[in-house]
């Protein structure tokens, strides 16, 4: 069952790259001693260098690999180790297999803004030959990256020698053809794109199309279509900006393309509602074919209802049927033929619900928690304060709360199920709602396209969980 | 009153917010200015619904300096905890908001000449009123005085919340 997971080994701080994993045991454990005694003085004090934050994770579409982007503009891409039957323990692990600055903070000299590097979100491209393609991107700019391996490389050069140095004419006295030779493995990432200039606001999310060939880019105010060879040119479908800015009422907040229907993508705002578009329709999407929004209930509202009825996250469901919506207190699953209400609502943190004067004072109400299904679409997760992140079922209506830590995570062992007190009694192994840490958030979450394994960003460490298998 | 005190609180909690986020790193957020606005007003709207229904019989001062986050003991111990029961608090404001809808509609044209004579501003120029320019550095000797919102006198308190929604997005 989903709710016994087991842990791998919480990748170290700083997940050095570049190199892959050729620890062999050890990197169940601290990689080396001067590592350990460095590592563990960071856990110990809780240190987190603000760039090293993850503010994305995504799984490829065969969950082979997994990436990462942090606040600093680096991409971390992990690639799940072959199954060996002479070490059957060691199942399928997750082992950095590329790391790369994708963006790097930029100065607008016009608005006198400068613009962070911290990359928003990672979209992979299904793979077409062997090579690996990603889409990251920053508020700005999106970029195409290639991921590739090399492992020959050529030697045998008539005009240099193998340190690259021009030969002296005068010694060649045969004609040679370089040959290919093996070297050690390299893996390698260019950008083969860059897409820019074509967003006035903050860019919040990337989606790519199933026809492979197009993606959308997303701002406060705008989409924009792009062709993925053409970055000159990109087509605007979605312009919400009032023609006085002082009118201002609704910003769009997240869109995903349909993940079968290359016509259809849907967008959320910061009203709580969302948008179903048909691309057929008309060259700007800006009047929708569906609107999805459920009324306000007028007995909870409060200065703060706007805030929380905010939708942080959409998300389609493998199957197409569905839409998965995150505001600050719940998780919601519409059925596309259903707009006035959701099919389902998960309450992630009500207890929550009377603390949002002091989550306004401390930030914590402006948080952006994404969502995610899983393969089959009967599980939903997402994320919370302190460390926890929920999953719900479904079919069965169970939830269970766990937590992404150090102390939970030695290897095999199996996530205990927490639980919040909600006033009254506090029973032994609960949390009390004041004892919550609201600088632990897990606000980015992904789940493998097909098996039980989910990879969770706790901050600055990535905790990947997998089921128990007995 | 208690609700009164909890919109001048979220007012000057959200006008501090608003200050720091014009030095943020990556420039004004839109979306967090927004909410930021929204929040802003539905304060006002409730502190003003709250002066309204308070006026006649409460004495002048207390809500002059809705921004002086420096007001004294007494006040600050009235203060309730973070988030008072939930149902005065909301209910209040709901019914609050029912009543005055109309008053307030009529009130907004009335509220301040500032407002009233508000031309359109473009975007570069939207600096609200109420916001200090640049502090002039301190030769030695001179004291910096206390209440840093220089502005925030009497009058000038209901057009302070009532300019600010507004400019928030024009200024980003």
């Amino acid at each position: 069952t989903v709710s016994q997971l087991s842990g791998q080994t919480p990748t170290h701080e700083g997940r050095d790259g570049g190199e892959r994993g050729e620890d062999t045991d050890s990197s169940m454990e601290e990689e080396s001693d001067t590592r350990k005694i460095n590592n563990s003085f960071l856990r110990d004090h809780n240190y987190a260098t603000e760039a090293d934050i993850i503010s994305t994770v995504e799984f490829n579409s065969s969950g082979e690999l997994l990436a990462t982007g942090d606040k600093g503009g680096r991409v971390v891409v992990f690639q799940r180790e072959q199954e060996s039957k002479s070490q059957p323990q060691r199942r399928g692990e997750y082992n950095v297999y590329s790391t790369f600055q994708s963006h790097e903070p930029e100065f607008d000299y016009l608005k006198s803004l400068e613009i962070e590097e911290k990359i928003n979100k990672i979209k992979w491209l299904p793979q077409q030959n062997a090579a690996y393609f990603l889409l990251s991107t920053n508020d700005k700019t999106v970029k195409l990256w290639k991921i590739s391996e090399r492992d020959k490389r050529p030697e045998g050069y008539n005009l240099k020698d193998e340190d690259g140095r021009i030969r002296d004419p005068s010694t060649i006295t045969s004609l040679r053809v370089p040959v290919l030779q093996p070297m050690d493995l390299m893996v390698e990432a260019t950008a083969r794109r860059v897409f820019s200039n074509a967003h006035t606001y903050h860019i919040n999310s990337i989606s790519v199309n199933s026809d492979l060939q197009t993606y959308i880019s997303t701002d406060d105010l705008r989409v924009n279509l792009w062709n993925l060879e053409i970055t000159d040119r990109s087509f605007n479908i979605v312009d919400i900006k009032p023609a006085n800015m002082e009118e201002l009422t609704e910003v769009i907040t997240s869109a995903e393309f349909h993940p079968q229907q290359c016509h259809t993508f849907a967008y959320s705002s910061s009203k709580g509602s969302i948008r179903l578009c048909d691309m057929r329709q008309a060259a700007l999407c800006d009047k929708h074919c569906k609107y999805f929004e459920e009324p306000e209930d007028p007995s909870t509202r409060s200065f703060f209802s706007e805030i929380i009825s905010s939708i942080s996250d959409v998300k389609f469901s493998h199957n197409g049927r569905y839409l998965m919506t995150r505001d600050y207190l719940t998780v919601k699953v519409w059925d596309l033929q259903m707009e006035s209400k959701p099919l389902e609502t998960y309450q992630v943190h009500d207890y929550l619900r009377g603390k949002l004067c002091s989550l306004y004072e401390n930030d914590c109400i402006f948080d952006k928690f994404e969502c995610v299904w899983n393969g089959s679409d009967s599980v939903i997760m997402t994320g919370s304060y302190n460390n926890f992140f929920r999953m719900f079922d479904r079919n069965t209506k169970r939830d269970v709360t766990l937590e992404a830590s150090r102390e939970n995570s030695k290897p095999r062992a199996i996530l205990k199920p927490r639980k919040v007190c909600v006033g009254g009694k506090r029973r032994k192994d609960e949390i009390s709602v004041d004892s919550l840490d609201f600088s632990k958030k897990i606000l980015h979450t992904t789940w493998h396209p097909h098996e039980n394994i989910i990879a969770v960003a706790a901050t600055n460490n990535l905790y990947i969980f997998q089921d128990k298998v007995n | 009153m208690e609700v009164n005190v909890e919109a001048r609180r979220i007012l000057a909690v959200s006008i501090s917010k608003l200050y720091a986020s014009r030095i943020q790193r990556g420039g004004l957020r839109l979306h967090r200015s927004l909410l930021l606005s929204l929040v802003m007003r539905s304060a006002r709207d409730i502190y003003h619904s709250s002066r309204e229904s308070d006026a006649p019989s409460d004495a002048p001062p207390a809500p002059e300096e809705p921004m002086d986050t420096n007001s004294g003991p007494g006040e600050q111990n009235r203060l309730p905890e973070p988030q008072p029961e939930p149902q005065p608090a909301d209910a209040a404001p709901e019914e609050l908001e029912d009543g005055c809808e109309n008053d307030m509609a009529e009130d907004k044209e009335n509220l301040s000449p500032a407002r009233q004579s508000r031309k359109r501003r473009g975007k570069a120029s939207a600096a609200p009123d109420f916001l200090p320019s640049k502090r002039a550095r301190l030769e030695p000797g001179e004291e910096r005085y206390a209440a840093p919102v220089g502005s925030c006198r009497a009058g000038a308190g209901d057009s302070l919340a009532a300019l600010t929604l507004n400019r928030v997005i024009p200024a980003f």
